[in-house]
C-alpha cells in the first residue's frame, strides 16, 4: 500500500483535514470532533501557526460545528505547547463569543473561562485581560454579553490597577443600552460578587444590585433575585437589613409577575441566605402574600416550595408559624381555581405530615388530602398518590385508604391512558404499603383488568406490574394469585390477549423461578406454537428465548427443542426467523 | 424636519421592479420594511420571496445622489404547502417582514406567512478556504500515496457574497391567518398574532410559545370582532396593543398576569351617530396600528382614516386626519368591488413629525402634525425622472373640478398603495405600488431653487382635502440632465425585482374576501 515516496499513516489525518471544509455538515462535525488528532499530527508549531488561524475564521459555520469548535478549544492547552501558550488559542474563543448563538457564545465563554487557569499571571494580564475589555467594549451587544461572564475568573489573579478597571467594565456593561447585556450583567453578578473584596461588594456591588433590581425591563428585574441570593450570603447578618432587604421586599411585591415568580421560585434560596431572624419577621409575610398572589403562576411557584419553606423553618417555632400563617393559605390553595396551583400543592402538601406529626396531620391534613384525593383533575389526585409514603410513616396509611380506593378505581379507569398509565406505575408502591391482604381484596382485579385494556401501552406497564408486584409480595403468591388468571388468557379468543400471556410470561418467569416456570407456564406456551395467528407463533419462540435460561437442560432439549425445529420450519417468514434465532442463542443446534 | 406639505420637496430617487403592466401574482408586493439604521430595506411579495436592498455608501462629489439602493441580497423565503389534515392550500405570500436590532456583523430578519414565521441570517463572506490534502482545488483527485506532508486549508479573499440562512423555523402555533409580528424590546421575544390569538415566542426557542390573547368565543357563532394587528411598545417590555376589526385597540401590560386576555386599556372613540351606516363597521376596522419611535403615541388606520392616540387618554385621538373622505359616498360601489376589505398600512417618519398612509390611484398621504398640513403625492412611471420633485395632487369631491385636479369618478382603484416605509432617521421612503418599489427623498439642500412656497392647505381649511397652487415641478431643470448622464441607465431600465421568475406556481387569484365573522 505504501508509495514511493507517500507515508500512509498521513492518509487518515489528510482525510480528517479536507472534511474540515466538506460540505457535509455531518463530516465537518466529525473532524471538529477529532481536531486534537489533526492537531497531533501536525505538531504544537502548525497547530498554533496554520490551524488556529484557519479556525478562526470559520465561524460562518452551522451551530452544531460550531459549538463543538467551541467546546474543544478549551481542551486544546497541551496540543499548542502547554500553558507557555495557551494565549494562542484566545483569537479563535473570541470570534465564537461573538456569534448570535447563545449556546455557541456560552460554550465558548465556558471554554474561555477554562483556559483562564492555564494561564500565568502575567499572560493573563498581557493577554486574557485586554480581550475580556475587547468584548466589553465590543459594538454589537452579543460580545458585551460574553465579556460579563469573564470577570470573575481573571479578577482575583491580577494587579489591583487592573482590578479597579475590571470593576469599571462591569459596571458600565450593568448600566448598558441593551437589555440583553444588562441580564447578562445581572445573571453573572453573584458570581462577581463572590471574587471581590467585602469593601467593594458593599460599595460597588449593593448599588449595581439595587439598580439592576429597580430596572425598567422587568426581564432584567427578576434576575436580579438570583444575584440577591449570592450576596445574601456574602455578607454578614448586621448588614443584610440595610443592603439586601429593602431591594428583596420590593422585589417580592413587584409589579410583574414574573419578578414575584421569581421570587417565589427562588424561595429556599432566599431563606436560607437570609437567615431565620429576618425569615421570621420578613419572607413569613411575603410568602403568605406569594401563595395568595393574583397570578396563578406565582402561586403555583410558592406552592411548590410550601415544604421546603416549613422545613426550613426555625425549630423553636416552627410549628406555631406554619399552623397560624402557613396553613390557612395551603386549604385556600386546595379550592384553588388553577389546576396548575393545586397539582403542584399535591406533589408536597404530603410532607407537611412528617414536619407536623401525628395529631396535627389527622385532624388539619388529613381533610385536606381527602379533598384533593376527590379532585376534579387527575393530576392532582395522582399527585397525592405519588406520595403516599410521607403519610404512612406517620399515621398508617389506613387513615386514608376509605378515601384511597375510590381514587385508584377512578384514575384506573380514567379515559385518558396516560392517566391509566401513570397510576399503574404506583401501584408497586402503593401495594408495598398497603399490604397484601388490602390488595388482593381491593386492587387485584384492576391490576388485571389492564392485561386486557386497548392500549398497548398500558397492557405493556400492566405486565411489567406483575413484575414488580411479584418481586414484592413472592412467587408462593403469585402462584395463588396471577399465575393462573394470566394463563387463563391463553384461550382468549382475540390473539392481543394471547399474546399478553407470553409477554407476561417473560416478565415474571425470573421472578416466580424454576419450578412454576417449568411446571406451570412452559406447557402452555409449548401448546400456544400451535396458534393459528403467526404473531403469536413468532412471540412463542421469543418467549422460550427468554425464558429457556430459567429452565433446566432436561425441559429444554426434551420440550422446548423439538417445539421450536417445528416452527423453524413455519411457513411465515418471521416465525422462521425468531425460531432460528432462539435455538442458536439457546444452544440447541 | 420639515413638514411634507410645507417647505419640504419630495423627489423621485428610484423605482424597482418590473417595468412592464402585465403584472404577475408572485411579484405583488405584500410588505416594506426598513431596519434600524435605514442602511437595509427589505420587501417581501406573494410568491414568498423577500428582496433586500442595500444603501450605497454616500457619495460625497455628488451628494444629490446619496440614497441610491441597490439589491443586497434576494431569497426564497416561504413556498406554497398544502395542509393535509385541514385540505387547506397554505400561500406563501410573506405577510410581513420584521428586522431584529442588530447583534453581530450579520442582519437577522424576521418574515412570516399565514402560518410559519422565520427568522433569516443575512450575511457576508469575503474569504473562502483553499487547499486539499488529497484533491486539486478543481475536484480532481490526488494519488494518495503521492502525500507527503499535510496542508491545512488558508483563507484566501474573494468576491464579497451575501448569503441568506435560514436559522429558526417557528410554526404550528397559529390556526388562523398571521397578520402581525412585532420583537419585544427586550431582544429575546417576539410576538405573533392571527385573527383570534396572539403568541410570545422566545427568539431561539421554536418547540412552544404562549398563548397571551385568546378571543375565540366558545361557541365560533358567537363571534363578533377579530384581531387585525399587534405590536409591542418600542421600550416598554411588558406592553403590546392589539387592533381589533370593530375599531378598538386594547393595550396590554404582561406584568399584571401570564394571560392577557384582561387589557389594561380601550381606546375607542365613540361612533358619530350621524354618520352611521351599513358599512360604519366594515371601515371601522383597524387594518394597522403602530407606536411612534418615542412610544408616547400609537396611530391606527381605519379605511378612511388615521388616527394618533395619546396613549394616557383611551376614550378619544388626539389628531384624526382623513385619508380620503372623498370615498365615504362611494362606499357602496367599494363594497362590491371588493377594495372596503383593503387594510392599509402607515408609518411614522423618524421624529414622529409626520406620518404617512396609502391609498387608491397610486396616491399616497402624509400628514404634518406640527403643522397640521397634509399633501397628496402619487408614485407613478411619469414621475419617474431622477430628481423629479413629486407635484402635490388633489382629487375632486364633486362641483366644478379645476384644472390639475383629479374627479373621483376617473381614480382608478385597482391601483392601491397599501405598503409603506420610512427610513428611521432620514426623508427617504419607500412606496410599494402592485409591484414597483418606489424611493423618494426629500430635496437635498444644495437642489432647492427658492420654491419652498405654500404648497399646502393648512389642516383647519379643509382637513379632506388638499390642494396646492404651486407648480412643485419646476426648479429641477439642468440638475437631472447630469444625473441621467452619469446614472441614466440605473433608472432607464429598471433592474426587476427578481433575478429569477417565481419558483412555485402562481397561486389562484383571490376570490371573494368578505369578512367572514360577520353576516
Amino acid at each position: 500500500m505504501a508509495g514511493a515516496d507517500g507515508d500512509d499513516s498521513l492518509y487518515p489525518i489528510a482525510v480528517l483535514i479536507d472534511e474540515l471544509r466538506n460540505e457535509d455538515v455531518q463530516l465537518r462535525l466529525n473532524s471538529i470532533k477529532k481536531l486534537s488528532t489533526i492537531a497531533l499530527a501536525l505538531g504544537v508549531e502548525r497547530t498554533r501557526t496554520e490551524l488556529l488561524p484557519f479556525l478562526t475564521d470559520t465561524i460562518y459555520d452551522e451551530d452544531e460545528v460550531l459549538l463543538a469548535l467551541a467546546e474543544q478549544l478549551g481542551n486544546f492547552t497541551m496540543l499548542v505547547g502547554g500553558p507557555e501558550y495557551v494565549h494562542c488559542l484566545l483569537p479563535p474563543l473570541e470570534s465564537l463569543a461573538t456569534v448570535e448563538e447563545t449556546v455557541v457564545r456560552d460554550k465558548a465563554v465556558e471554554s474561555l473561562r477554562k483556559i483562564s487557569q492555564e494561564h500565568s499571571p502575567v499572560d493573563l494580564e498581557v493577554h486574557f485581560e485586554p480581550l475580556v475589555k475587547r468584548l466589553a467594549s465590543g459594538d454589537w451587544f452579543t460580545s458585551r454579553t460574553s465579556a460579563c461572564g469573564l470577570f470573575s475568573v481573571c479578577y482575583p489573579r491580577v494587579s489591583s490597577t487592573v482590578k479597579a478597571e475590571i470593576r469599571q467594565h462591569f459596571r458600565t456593561l450593568c448600566s448598558d443600552d441593551t437589555p440583553m447585556v444588562r441580564r447578562a450583567a445581572a445573571s453573572k453578578l453573584g458570581e462577581f460578587a463572590k471574587v471581590l473584596e467585602l469593601d467593594y461588594v458593599k460599595s460597588d456591588i449593593i448599588s449595581l444590585f439595587t439598580a439592576l433590581a429597580s430596572d425598567e425591563q422587568d426581564s432584567v428585574r427578576l434576575l436580579a433575585v438570583e444575584a440577591c441570593v449570592s450576596i445574601a450570603t456574602l455578607l454578614p447578618q448586621e448588614d443584610l437589613e440595610t443592603l439586601v432587604m429593602p431591594t428583596l421586599r420590593q422585589a417580592a411585591e413587584d409589579k410583574s409577575w414574573r419578578v414575584r415568580y421569581m421570587v417565589a421560585d427562588k424561595f429556599s434560596e432566599l431563606q436560607k441566605a437570609v437567615g431565620p431572624e429576618i425569615t421570621k419577621n420578613d419572607l413569613v409575610p411575603a410568602f403568605q402574600n406569594l401563595l395568595k398572589d393574583c397570578e396563578a403562576e406565582v402561586r403555583a411557584a410558592a406552592a411548590n416550595k410550601v415544604k421546603e419553606f416549613c422545613e426550613n423553618l426555625p425549630e423553636d417555632n416552627r410549628e406555631q408559624i406554619i399552623m397560624t400563617h402557613i396553613l390557612p393559605c395551603v386549604k385556600e390553595l386546595v379550592s384553588d381555581t388553577n389546576q396548575h396551583v393545586k397539582s403542584a400543592l399535591a406533589s408536597v402538601i404530603m410532607g407537611l405530615s412528617t414536619i407536623l406529626g401525628k395529631d396535627n396531620t389527622i385532624e388539619h391534613l388529613l381533610p385536606l388530602f381527602l379533598a384533593q384525593l376527590k379532585d376534579e383533575c387527575p393530576e392532582v389526585r395522582l399527585n397525592i398518590i405519588s406520595n403516599l409514603d410521607c403519610v404512612n410513616e406517620v399515621i398508617g396509611i389506613r387513615q386514608l385508604s376509605q378515601s384511597l380506593l375510590p381514587a385508584i378505581v377512578e384514575l384506573a379507569e380514567d379515559a385518558k391512558w396516560r392517566v391509566r398509565l401513570a397510576i399503574i406505575e404506583y401501584m408497586p408502591l402503593l401495594a408495598g404499603q398497603l399490604g397484601v391482604e388490602f390488595f388482593d381484596e381491593k386492587l387485584n382485579t384492576l391490576c388485571m383488568a389492564w392485561l386486557i385494556d386497548h392500549v398497548y401501552a398500558i397492557r405493556e406497564a400492566a405486565t411489567c406490574n406483575l413484575m414488580k408486584l411479584v418481586e414484592k409480595f413472592g412467587a408462593e403468591w403469585a402462584q395463588n394469585t396471577i399465575v393462573p388468571k394470566v394463563l387463563g388468557m391463553a384461550n382468549d379468543p382475540n390473539y392481543l390477549h394471547r399474546m399478553t400471556t407470553l409477554f407476561c410470561i417473560n416478565a415474571l418467569s425470573e421472578a416466580c423461578g424454576q419450578e412454576i416456570t417449568t411446571k406451570q407456564m412452559l406447557p402452555v406456551v409449548l401448546k400456544m406454537s400451535n396458534d393459528q395467528v403467526a404473531n403469536v407463533r413468532f412471540n412463542v419462540a421469543k418467549s422460550l428465548q427468554k425464558i429457556g435460561p430459567v429452565l433446566d437442560s432436561n425441559a429444554l432439549q426434551t420440550e422446548v427443542k423439538p417445539v421450536l425445529e417445528k416452527l423453524a420450519s413455519d411457513t411465515d417468514m418471521d416465525v422462521k426467523y425468531f425460531a432460528q434465532e432462539a435455538i442458536s442463542v439457546l444452544a440447541l443446534a | 424636519m420639515a413638514g411634507p406639505g410645507g417647505d419640504m420637496q419630495w423627489c423621485f430617487s428610484q423605482v424597482k421592479g418590473a417595468i412592464d403592466d402585465d403584472v404577475a401574482e408572485a411579484d405583488i408586493i405584500s410588505t416594506v420594511e426598513f431596519n434600524h439604521t435605514g442602511e437595509l430595506l427589505a420587501t417581501g411579495d406573494k410568491g414568498g420571496r423577500v428582496v433586500i436592498f442595500q444603501q450605497e455608501i454616500e457619495n460625497k462629489s455628488q451628494p444629490q445622489f446619496r440614497s441610491e439602493y441597490n439589491v443586497y441580497s434576494t431569497f426564497q423565503s416561504h413556498e406554497p404547502e398544502f395542509d393535509y389534515l385541514k385540505s387547506l392550500e397554505i400561500e406563501e405570500k410573506i405577510n410581513k417582514i420584521r428586522w431584529l436590532p442588530q447583534k453581530n456583523a450579520a442582519q437577522f430578519l424576521l418574515s412570516t406567512n399565514d402560518k410559519t414565521i422565520k427568522l433569516w441570517k443575512i450575511s457576508e463572506r469575503d474569504r473562502r478556504p483553499e487547499g486539499y490534502n488529497l484533491k486539486e482545488e478543481d475536484g480532481r483527485y490526488k494519488d494518495p500515496n503521492t502525500i507527503t506532508s499535510l496542508r491545512v486549508p488558508v483563507l484566501i479573499p474573494m468576491d464579497l457574497m451575501v448569503e441568506a440562512s435560514p436559522r429558526r423555523v417557528f410554526a404550528n402555533a397559529h390556526t388562523y391567518h398571521i397578520n402581525s409580528i412585532s420583537v419585544n424590546s427586550d431582544n429575546e421575544t417576539y410576538l405573533s398574532a392571527d385573527d383570534l390569538r396572539i403568541n410570545l415566542w422566545h427568539l431561539e426557542i421554536t418547540d412552544r410559545s404562549f398563548n397571551i390573547v385568546d378571543i375565540k368565543p366558545a361557541n365560533m357563532e358567537e363571534l363578533t370582532e377579530v384581531i387585525t394587528a399587534a405590536e409591542f411598545h418600542p421600550h416598554q417590555c411588558n406592553t403590546f396593543v392589539y387592533s381589533s376589526s370593530k375599531g378598538t385597540i386594547r393595550l396590554c401590560d404582561m406584568r399584571v398576569s401570564a394571560l392577557c386576555d384582561k387589557h389594561s386599556k380601550l381606546f375607542e372613540e365613540p361612533e358619530d351617530p350621524s354618520n352611521r351606516s351599513f358599512f360604519s363597521e366594515i371601515i371601522s376596522s383597524i387594518s394597522d396600528v403602530k407606536f411612534s419611535h418615542n412610544g408616547r403615541y400609537m396611530m391606527t388606520r381605519d379605511y378612511l382614516s388615521v388616527k394618533i392616540w395619546d396613549l394616557n387618554m383611551e376614550n378619544r385621538p388626539v389628531e384624526t386626519y382623513q385619508v380620503h373622505e372623498y370615498l365615504r359616498s362611494k362606499l357602496c360601489s367599494l363594497y362590491e368591488n371588493d377594495c372596503i376589505f383593503d387594510k392599509f398600512e402607515c408609518c411614522w417618519n423618524g421624529n414622529d413629525s409626520v406620518v404617512m398612509t396609502g391609498s387608491y390611484n397610486n396616491f399616497f398621504r402624509m400628514f404634518d402634525r406640527g403643522h397640521r398640513r397634509d399633501v397628496t403625492l402619487e408614485a407613478s412611471r411619469e414621475n419617474s425622472k431622477p430628481m423629479q420633485v413629486l407635484k402635490p395632487r388633489k382629487v375632486c369631491a364633486g362641483g366644478k373640478r379645476k384644472k390639475d385636479e383629479i374627479s373621483v369618478d376617473s381614480l382608478d382603484f385597482n391601483k392601491k398603495i397599501l405598503h409603506t416605509a420610512w427610513h428611521p432617521q432620514d426623508n427617504i421612503i419607500a412606496v410599494a405600488t402592485t409591484n414597483n418599489l418606489y424611493i423618494f427623498q426629500d430635496k437635498p439642500l444644495t437642489e432647492r431653487t427658492g420654491l419652498e412656497g405654500d404648497t399646502g392647505t393648512t389642516m383647519s381649511d379643509a382637513a379632506n382635502t388638499t390642494s396646492t397652487d404651486n407648480n412643485g415641478d419646476s426648479g429641477l431643470n439642468g440638475s437631472w440632465v447630469g444625473w441621467e448622464m452619469n446614472r441614466g441607465a440605473a433608472w432607464l431600465g429598471p433592474v426587476s425585482l427578481h433575478s429569477q421568475p417565481a419558483s412555485g406556481p402562481a397561486p389562484p387569484s383571490g376570490g371573494r374576501r368578505r369578512p367572514w365573522w360577520g353576516g
